[in-house]
C-alpha cells in the first residue's frame, strides 16, 4: 500500500468553513422561530426568497461569469441570505428581495472575489442598497401578531425606534425581550438573539470582543447622553432595532471584521459610537447597518495592528 | 494549573500506549549505526571494517564542539562503512556491525544496581555527558554538553525538566517517569550539580497524573526539586512555552533560554545522563512508543540504536494493513517516512501509524479571515499573512514579520477551517529568509 509523504502536522482539527457557517445558521434559528410566530407567512416567504436567490445568484455568477467550480456547498450564501432576510420587513414585495439578494451577492461578495475577500458585509450592502432605493417599502414594518396568513397584506406601523424618534414610545421591556414589537424580520426578539449568540460563543465560532465592545460602548455612550437629557435610556437603546443582531451576528462576520483582539475592540467601540450618534442625531432611526459598514471600511487599517508577539523585545535596542 | 500564555491548541492526545511497560527488543543480527544522529557535524568513524567492537565502545568521534560521539550498541565485527538511504530519502553514512554475542565494555556498570549518590565535579559530569554522546532526546537531538555550557554572560539559576510530552500519541517520557522515576531524579540532581543551580522544576501535563504522583513522591525527599502540574495544551513542551509556563519568564525573540537563566532538558535525556554519569553507559539504547489506532496492540520499547524499526514494530504484530502514513515521532511535528525498514537513531522517540482515512491531504478553500491561526499561534505571529506573502515570495515582508520566530509547531495548519497548508509555505519562507540572513551576514564580513 502506498504511503503518503507530506510535511507535519499530520492531523487536523476537523474544522471546516462549512461547519463554521452551519453553526451561524443554527444560531440564527431561534430568532427566526420568533419571527415566524410574530409575522407568520411573511417571515417564511421573505426568508425563503432571500436565501434561495442568494444561493442561486452565487451559483450562477461562479458558474457562468467566473467559470469556476461553485462553492455554494460552504453554506456562506445561505448565511448571507438569512442575514439579509433578518434585516428586511416581513411584508417586503418579492421582487425587491431578489434585487437585494443580487446586490448582496453580486456586488457585496462576488465582485470582490467571493468568500473571504469582500470588504463589506454582503447582507448589509444589500440591505442598505434597498433602504436607499426603496425607502417607503423598507420602512413600513408590519405589526406583530396578526395571525399566520399575512405577507404583503399585513397591517403596518412604526417600530419602537421610530416611536422613540417621534416621542411616542409606549412599549414594555418584556415585549422587547421576546419580540412583541414591529420591526425587521429577525431583529425583534432580544432573548432569541442572545441564545444564538451564546451558542456562537460556546462553539468558539465568534469571540466576545466585538459584541461586548459594541454593546458596552453603546450603553456607556447612551447613558452619558441620557444624563445630559438627550435620547433614550440604556436598556431601550440596547434592546431595540438591530443592536443585538448587528453586534452578535453582523459585525462579527469573519471577512469584514479585524483579526486581532485589539483591532476587534477598536472596531466594536467605533460601531457602538457611530450607531448611537446616527440613532440620536441622524435622520434615520436605525444606525447599526451604517455603523458596521463604516467600520468595515476601517478594518484593513485595523488589521495592521499585530497581535502580541511572544518574546518581543521590551525596549528598542540602541 | 499553569500553562503558557499565548495561543495553543487542544488536539486529542491519543496516548494509546500510556499503560504499557517498556519491553526490551532483542539484539538483532545486524545493526546499522548512522553517523548523523544529531544537530551539527556528523561524527567521524574511528573503526575499520573487520574490527571487533564491544557494547558501548566509541566507534565515531564528535566532529567539533557541536557534534556528538557515537558508540557501538552491540558487540561483534564491523562489516562495512557505507552510504544508506534513510526512510526520508536522504543519504547517510553508516557503520554496519554484524552481531556476535553481547560483550560489554568493562568500565560499564551492568549490575542493574541503583546508584543514588554522585559527588563528581561539574566539569567531570559535563565531560562524561559529552563522552557518552548524549543529545536532546525530545527529537531535536541538540548535543546536551553544548546546552550545559551556556554563554558565560548568562547566569543560570533554574534547571527545567520537560515532562510535558504534549505531542499526541508519544509516551516514552511518560513511561520513563513511572518506571525510572528514582533514576530520573538522580539525573536531575546530577544536572543541577553540572549547572551549579539549586532549583529544578519538572513540568508535567495533567494527562499524566500517575507520573506526577510518582515524581512528586520522590521529590519530597530531595532538595530544590519541584514537580509542577501543567494544563494539557499543545505545544506545552516547546522550550520557550515551557519556560513561560513554569517560571513566567519570557525568552526574547532570537535569544537562548539561558538569557533568562534557564536550561531545559527533556526526561529521556535526564535518564540518559543518569546512565552515563552513574553507570558509565553511553547512549546506545532508545526508549520509544509504537502506536496507532489500527494497531493490534500499542506498546513502549527499549531498543539498541541501529536496530531496524521494522523489528521493533514486529514485536506487536507489525504495521497495520491500512496504514496511510508512517510518522517518526508524533502527528504534530513528526516526519513522514517512506517505510519502516530504517535503523533506530537518537531521533527515534516513537513511531505513529495513521490510517489512510485519517491522513488525507485536504483540498484548501479560500481564507475566510476567521483569525483562528492567529489565536492558535503560540509565538503571536500571523500565519495567514505569512502564508499569503510566501505565495507571493515577499521574503522581506516575512522577515519583518518575524517569521524566524516560528518553531513549526503546526498549530495554524491544524486549526485552519479552510484547511490551507499554512505551515508548508511558512517553512519555505523560513528557509529562504534564513538563507537571506546568512548571505547578508557573509556580505558584511
Amino acid at each position: 500500500m502506498k504511503k503518503l509523504i507530506s510535511p507535519a502536522p499530520h492531523i487536523h482539527s476537523g474544522d471546516s468553513v462549512t461547519r463554521r457557517m452551519g453553526y451561524v445558521i443554527l444560531a440564527l434559528l431561534p430568532a427566526w422561530g420568533v419571527s415566524l410566530w410574530q409575522f407568520g407567512l411573511g417571515a417564511l416567504l421573505v426568508t425563503a426568497i432571500s436565501v434561495a436567490s442568494c444561493v442561486l445568484f452565487e451559483f450562477l455568477i461562479q458558474r457562468f461569469l467566473l467559470k469556476k467550480a461553485s462553492t455554494i456547498g460552504d453554506l456562506s450564501a445561505i448565511v448571507t441570505g438569512l442575514l439579509l432576510a433578518f434585516n428586511l420587513p416581513s411584508n417586503l414585495p418579492w421582487w425587491i428581495i431578489i434585487i437585494g439578494a443580487l446586490v448582496a451577492i453580486g456586488i457585496g461578495k462576488m465582485s470582490f472575489g467571493g468568500l473571504g475577500n469582500n470588504p463589506f458585509n454582503p447582507a448589509l450592502v444589500g440591505r442598505v442598497f434597498l433602504l436607499i432605493s426603496f425607502p417607503a417599502q423598507m420602512t413600513s414594518w408590519p405589526l406583530p401578531n396578526q395571525g399566520f396568513m399575512h405577507y404583503m397584506n399585513a397591517e403596518t406601523g412604526a417600530t419602537p425606534l421610530a416611536k422613540i424618534a417621534n416621542g411616542s414610545l409606549n412599549i414594555s421591556l418584556n415585549d422587547l425581550l421576546i419580540g412583541q414589537t414591529g420591526g425587521s424580520l429577525g431583529e425583534v426578539s432580544a432573548i432569541a438573539l442572545i441564545i444564538g449568540a451564546v451558542f456562537l460563543l460556546a462553539t468558539g465560532t465568534i469571540r466576545y470582543y466585538i459584541p461586548v465592545s459594541i454593546l458596552g460602548t453603546a450603553a456607556v455612550f447612551t447613558a452619558i447622553l441620557h444624563a445630559c437629557g438627550i435620547g433614550t435610556d440604556v436598556l431601550t437603546q440596547l434592546l431595540t432595532g438591530g443592536m443585538i443582531l448587528g453586534a452578535c451576528f453582523m459585525a462579527t462576520d469573519y471577512a469584514t471584521s479585524p483579526m486581532t483582539k485589539l483591532g476587534q475592540i477598536i472596531f466594536g467601540v467605533g460601531i457602538g459610537i457611530i450607531t448611537v450618534l446616527i440613532r440620536e442625531f441622524g435622520i434615520y432611526p436605525e444606525g447599526m447597518s451604517f455603523a458596521i459598514l463604516i467600520m468595515n471600511a476601517v478594518t484593513p487599517l485595523l488589521n495592521r495592528l499585530t497581535p502580541r508577539r511572544f518574546g518581543a523585545p521590551k525596549k528598542k535596542k540602541q | 494549573m499553569k500553562t503558557f500564555k499565548i495561543g495553543g491548541i487542544h488536539p486529542h492526545d491519543n496516548k494509546l500506549s500510556a499503560g504499557r511497560r517498556f519491553e526490551q527488543v532483542p539484539v538483532p543480527k545486524e545493526v546499522i549505526i548512522q553517523l548523523n544522529q544529531h544537530i551539527g557535524a556528523p561524527a567521524i568513524p574511528i573503526v575499520e571494517p573487520g574490527e571487533e567492537v564491544k557494547v558501548g565502545q566509541l566507534i565515531a568521534k564528535a566532529n567539533g564542539f557541536v557534534s556528538a560521539n557515537i558508540h557501538s550498541s552491540v558487540s561483534g565485527k564491523v562489516s562495512k562503512i557505507d552510504t544508506i538511504t534513510d526512510a526520508w530519502g536522504t543519504r547517510q553514512q553508516a557503520i554496519f556491525i554484524d552481531v556476535e554475542g553481547d560483550v560489554w565494555m568493562p568500565d560499564i556498570d551492568t549490575s542493574c544496581k541503583f546508584k543514588p549518590t554522585c559527588n563528581l565535579s561539574a566539569e567531570v559530569i559535563k565531560q562524561k555527558i559529552a563522552d557518552a554522546g548524549i543529545v536532546g532526546l525530545g527529537g531535536a537531538c541538540f548535543p546536551t554538553h553544548v546546552k550545559l555550557n551556556p554563554p558565560k554572560e548568562h547566569a543560570i539559576d533554574t534547571l527545567i525538566i520537560n515532562g510535558a510530552e504534549c505531542e499526541p500519541y508519544l509516551t516514552p517520557n511518560h513511561r520513563l517517569m513511572i518506571e525510572k522515576g528514582e533514576e530520573i531524579m538522580v539525573g536531575v540532581q546530577i544536572l543541577m550539580r553540572a549547572l551549579g543551580v539549586d532549583r529544578a522544576l519538572i513540568g508535567i501535563e495533567s494527562n499524566k497524573q500517575d507520573a506526577i504522583d510518582e515524581l512528586d513522591r520522590i521529590a519530597a525527599r530531595k532538595e530544590g526539586i519541584e514537580v509542577i502540574k501543567l494544563k494539557k495544551k499543545y505545544p506545552q513542551g516547546g522550550e520557550k512555552q515551557l519556560i513561560q509556563a513554569l517560571t513566567d519568564r519570557e525568552v526574547e525573540s532570537g535569544q537562548l533560554p539561558s538569557s533568562v537563566g534557564v536550561v531545559v532538558q527533556n526526561i529521556a535525556t535526564v535518564f540518559a545522563v543518569y546512565e552515563a554519569v552513574q553507570l558509565n553507559k553511553p547512549l546506545i539504547e532508545m526508549y520509544m512508543s509504537i502506536s496507532g489506532k489500527e494497531m493490534e496492540q500499542n506498546g513502549n520499547f527499549c531498543a539498541r540504536i541501529g536496530t531496524s524499526v521494522k523489528d521493533v514494530v514486529a514485536m506487536i504484530g507489525g504495521m497495520p494493513e491500512n496504514t496511510g502514513k508512517i510518522i517518526a515521532g508524533g502527528p504534530m511535528m513528526g516526519k513522514a517516512m517512506i517505510h519502516i525498514d530504517t535503523p533506530v537513531t537518537k531521533r527515534t522517540t516513537g513511531i505513529t501509524f495513521i490510517s489512510a482515512k485519517s491522513a488525507p491531504r485536504f483540498k484548501a478553500s479560500a481564507c475566510i479571515r476567521c483569525a483562528r491561526c492567529i489565536q492558535a499561534c503560540p509565538m503571536g505571529l500571523e500565519p495567514y499573512l505569512l502564508y499569503k506573502k510566501a505565495l507571493r515570495q515577499d521574503w522581506d515582508f516575512m522577515e519583518a514579520h518575524h517569521i524566524m520566530d516560528c518553531m513549526e509547531c503546526g498549530c495554524c495548519t491544524f486549526t485552519c477551517p479552510s484547511r490551507q497548508p499554512l505551515l508548508d509555505y511558512i517553512r519555505v519562507g523560513k528557509a529562504t529568509v534564513a538563507n537571506n540572513i546568512r548571505a547578508r551576514k557573509s556580505n558584511e564580513k
